[in-house]
């Protein structure tokens, strides 16, 4: 049992404010989602869904093929590639390009990747200022926060909050409008757009047969940051890459309607490559970041394989009962929600937090709506077998694994089953009028906790059975 | 829809009342027998049955629940049709077996034969017992709880409604938050009991908007968890298994 995490959902249950908030913008996207599949819109929605998945499947099956396929096209095209083990490995690549380039400033768009391996902590550290563009990401970068939702980063501040950070890191007046707000952002970013000599961006997808990058967006700051400065850095995972363009035709439909609702999102960019001779724009080089980061590991385990299918849509987050009311701080690791509960101890181990597959009521609703159909509630039944096995074997045997030890003995034997049950009924029998209990001592106190206790009955129904088959 | 004819024609099925119908709520299982014998099935129940293991599969500790699973598939061995008041377990049974005992060869038969064995109680009386309308009678407005197991894992959202529709007397009044989660989750309601308490407060203040006197649903563990929510903020409002319901003439 983890206290810190325990505390930190105890943290964000009682702050009505947050719980309203957060509960509010998931249900907003998650209705959009709803409207955007219907028959009526997106009548082959299923068809697609299973497309995805096995484009998935078979391009995670044959990853090394499309990864070198993937490489030798932007290489191609005058990019070039860097396959980095794990977080240090990117951040080395990217200090290295920026200091041999006396680049100090960067603007970046949104990449849950390159916040994966604490990308701009790092170029920090190496002197290289590293500003988020997209509007989002730029508010919980000033909080000095990390991402609240996959696709709505500062999802959990209110304008207020926004104003009251505005005013205190931009130093500029208080203002709550919204559009107000996001014109003062504006007039920030212009200005680093144009002196930054980097642009760092994430990716969406990588297709292997033309080597382009693919990036949705609303706000045409990733196009932006990828375009002005000299240099273009794009930071995937490995799990990025698709077979061809065409399969686009699958993906995009399925992204911008599960993350947001949109058939498609405002700009869908495909860059390939530094800009060619006769060309107006884009950036003289380009780098393209290819992350492990604990991805082949997964890939390796076949039961647990699908996390890679994910495309960071967010609809899980936003359908999910437990993400909806412990929100995207409580969970540990960048990822939150139903597919961080998978992914995070995937990528960090088991141990650090090994309560995270167990906090889900398994109702499979994030299955439902993923578009790609990972079988989330599945995988986090595997992950709670595994860490109930690494406990067993660091001996670690609380008072949960005697209890089911002796409730596996009393299963397969009907007769003790039922002498329990007596025992449990003269113990548990309430205030005797049927009523329900409101208060009960050791493992079911947090049980009354929340609500009450049904009274054993006063006969089993095997009792009444037998009563039924002597008296017919 | 072959399977489902080959089993129109079983006459006898063997109840599985689950663990928990059995200790606490046994006129769940006794609804159930009145209803199949009037639709003039002939009803078995194997005394030496406990639990199909899901407690301890889903909560991590698979061994125990494999020897749970065992003795399930040798009480069931000869059943000809298992009916069972829960979604949950006869998914378990039809749906999480196969993976429980994915090493084991000879368990693993045992599933593949008994998987197509196991039925939800309203998913029997419609899929296969083909009916409907079983000759009930219930007084009242009514909504619907659609338990997660049996709405995501056995695609069940039309079959109970439609036995309900059939009620004499009954109206169905939907309430908003028909699919959501209760937040019982078996142990993760005592793990994490704040937030299944939390889950629970949405999904009683939807019950109570829509003027219902009762909630129906075809899970014994999720009317476990809104009965406690109920019975803990007051409310006068029943809850009810589908058997339950159908039973009443």
């Amino acid at each position: 049992m983890s206290v810190a995490f325990h505390q930190r959902i105890q943290y964000a249950l009682l702050d009505e404010r947050l719980q309203q908030a957060v509960y509010a913008a998931t249900g907003r996207l998650r209705d959009k989602r709803r409207g955007s599949i219907v028959p009526g819109q997106l009548p082959d929605y299923q068809e697609l869904r299973t497309h995805a998945h096995h484009i998935k499947k078979h391009t995670m099956e044959n990853l090394d093929y499309y990864l070198e396929v993937l490489a030798r096209r932007v290489e191609e095209r005058g990019g070039r590639v860097a396959w980095c083990r794990d977080a240090g490995e990117v951040q080395e690549v990217i200090g290295r390009l920026a200091r041999e380039r006396g680049i100090r400033l960067a603007v970046k768009s949104k990449s849950m990747t390159s916040e994966e391996v604490h990308l701009n902590e790092a170029l920090e550290r190496s002197g290289v200022e590293a500003v988020e563009t997209d509007l989002g990401e730029f508010i919980i970068q000033l909080a000095g926060e990390r991402p609240y939702h996959i696709v709505a980063p500062a999802m959990h501040k209110t304008r207020q909050q926004v104003a009251d950070l505005f005013e205190a890191k931009l130093g500029v007046g208080r203002v709550e409008e919204i559009p107000r707000q996001t014109m003062i952002a504006r007039v920030v970013l212009r200005k680093k757009f144009l002196e930054a000599g980097m642009g760092i961006s994430g990716a969406n997808f990588l297709v292997a047969e033309s080597g382009a990058v693919v990036i949705v967006e609303n706000e045409g700051n990733a196009r932006l940051a990828t375009s002005s400065p000299r240099i273009h850095v794009a930071v995937a995972g490995v799990e990025k890459v698709i077979p061809r363009a065409a399969d686009l035709a699958v993906f995009l439909p399925l992204l911008g309607r599960s993350a947001t609702g949109q058939p498609l999102t405002s700009y869908t960019s495909f860059l390939s490559g530094p800009r060619r001779a006769g060309e107006l724009d884009g950036p003289d080089e380009f780098c393209l970041i290819l992350v492990d980061n604990g991805r082949t590991r997964i890939l390796a385990d076949r039961g647990k394989r699908e996390t890679l299918y994910c495309i960071r849509c967010g609809a899980c987050l936003n359908t999910c009962p437990v993400y909806r009311r412990i929100g995207g701080y409580s969970y540990p690791g960048v990822y939150s929600g139903p597919i961080g509960a998978i992914l995070t101890p995937q990528v960090l181990g088991l141990s650090h937090e090994p309560e995270l597959p167990f906090a889900s009521s398994l109702c499979g609703a994030c299955a439902e709506v993923c578009p790609v159909k990972i079988d989330i509630p599945r995988i986090l039944l595997e992950l709670r077998g595994e860490v109930k096995k690494q406990e067993a074997r660091d001996r670690r045997w609380g008072p949960e694994k005697l209890g089911f030890l002796v409730w596996a003995w009393l299963m397969r034997h009907p007769r003790l089953f039922e002498l329990a049950g007596l025992a449990a009924q003269a113990m548990l029998s309430g205030p005797g009028d049927g009523r329900w209990i409101r208060s009960l001592p050791g493992p079911l106190k947090a049980w009354t906790a929340s609500r009450d206790f049904p009274p054993p009955a006063a006969r089993s129904f095997r009792q009444l059975w037998r009563r039924r088959v002597r008296t017919p | 829809m072959l399977e489902y004819r080959l089993f129109t024609m079983a006459t006898r099925v063997s109840l599985f009342v689950t663990c928990l119908v059995d200790q606490f709520f046994p006129k769940i299982g006794l609804g159930m027998v009145e209803v199949l014998e009037r639709l003039g099935y002939q009803i078995d129940f194997p005394e030496a049955q406990t639990c199909c293991g899901q407690p301890a599969f889903n909560s991590g500790f698979r061994g125990e629940a494999r020897q749970v699973g065992r003795h399930f598939l040798s009480v069931f061995r000869d059943a000809e049709a298992i009916v069972c008041p829960s979604g949950s377990c006869a998914a378990m049974v039809r749906r999480h077996y196969a993976e429980l005992f994915h090493k084991d060869p000879e368990a693993l038969a045992a599933v593949r034969v008994l998987g197509e064995r196991v039925w939800e109680f309203s998913e029997f009386l419609v899929r296969v017992a083909g009916r409907e309308e079983v000759g009930a009678c219930w007084e009242g407005v009514v909504t619907y709880h659609d338990s997660c197991h049996s709405l995501r894992e056995l695609g069940l959202a039309e079959e109970p409604r439609r036995l309900l529709r059939a009620v004499r007397g009954l109206e169905l009044r939907e309430m908003d938050l028909a699919e959501e989660c209760c937040g019982f989750g078996g142990t993760f309601s005592v793990k994490f009991h704040d937030v299944s308490g939390s889950m629970l407060g949405a999904k009683i203040e939807s019950i109570r908007r829509t003027g219902a006197s009762a909630v129906v649903s075809t899970d014994a563990s999720c009317l476990m968890q809104i009965r406690g929510g109920l019975s803990r903020a007051g409310l006068p409002v029943r809850t009810l298994h589908v058997a339950e319901v159908l039973a009443a003439r």
